[in-house]
């Protein structure tokens, strides 16, 4: 079982710096063909600084940085035994190229259901840019099927 | 310019479906979003793992159904989107997403669509069921 000592538990920051040949990339393996996330002319014409990160790009920071695997070490759940069972979003300013996000989560609730069988770890994390503008606040369920 | 200040409830987002997935949309989706758990790209690891095949990342689907989305509203009108993944989506899923206007709500002082979202695949059965809220500016 994962110890619910966890909860509250504030986890190491992750800073990620938006690259424009990082976020056309993104934007190319979800098949994204509008201009506005490729093209700086386009971008710009739609109102943003840069070319904007999409709406589920800064899910990005914590995996880059490794504290996304430091946090199924620290729970002790194993790879194979890990599924994604929520994701949400609150957007409060765009994201674009040349930005540094820095991304401060925390674990919020630790559960389990089906007698143990699945446990669910909940976290949340604000993210916020090098003028430390609220950006995002991202929240997380990750669960361990046993 | 679009305009969504008309959007009422009960209307339908033009639909997005996506090419089958294949092994290369995986890999390309591992390495731009940084998730690189082999269970989606390594064939035998997830096998291993107790798993037919690979498999696609939840994050590739909640990836296509903002772009449902932002393909509506520019994205600078999105306030906030939740998905629940409800199932794996396989290789050789085809993936539909579709979006509903289910009510008109004040958010923080905004006119926001609040929209329920979900993606199926070609079975008609549902992979993540989400829902949005969108500014109506």
């Amino acid at each position: 079982m994962i110890d619910k000592a966890f909860i509250g538990r504030e986890l190491a920051p992750s800073t990620l710096t938006l690259e424009r040949g990082r976020l056309r990339f993104f934007a190319q393996a979800i098949g994204e063909t509008d201009p506005v996330y490729s093209d700086l002319d386009a971008a710009r014409a739609a109102g943003y600084a840069d070319l904007p990160a999409p709406p589920t790009f800064l899910f990005a920071a914590e995996l880059d940085s490794g504290q996304s695997m430091a946090l199924l070490e620290l729970l002790q759940i194993p790879l194979p035994k890990l599924l994604h069972g929520e994701q949400g979003f609150t957007y409060h300013r765009p994201a674009c190229a040349g930005d540094t996000i820095t991304v401060r989560p925390r674990i919020t609730d630790i559960y389990d259901k089906k007698g143990g069988a699945l446990e669910f770890v909940v976290k949340t994390a604000e993210a916020h840019n090098q003028r430390d503008e609220l950006v995002a606040e991202l929240r997380t369920v990750i669960v361990c099927r046993h | 310019m679009k305009t969504l200040s008309h959007a009422e409830v009960g209307q339908e987002l033009p639909p997005l479906t996506l090419p089958a997935v294949n092994r290369t949309t995986l890999a390309l989706f591992a390495g731009a979003s940084g998730d690189h758990n082999p269970v989606h790209i390594d064939i035998d690891f997830a096998r291993k793992a107790g798993m037919p095949d690979v498999f696609a990342h939840g994050m590739l689907g909640m990836a296509w159904m903002c772009r449902l989305l932002t393909q509506w509203a520019p994205q600078k009108q999105l306030r906030k989107v939740d998905a629940r993944f409800a199932g794996i989506t396989q290789v050789g899923h085809v993936i539909s997403c579709r979006g509903k206007v289910a009510e008109i709500i004040d958010f923080n002082g905004e006119r926001c669509a609040r929209i329920e979202l979900s993606t199926s695949n070609q079975y008609g059965q549902v992979r993540i069921a989400g829902e949005a809220l969108v500014a109506l500016i």
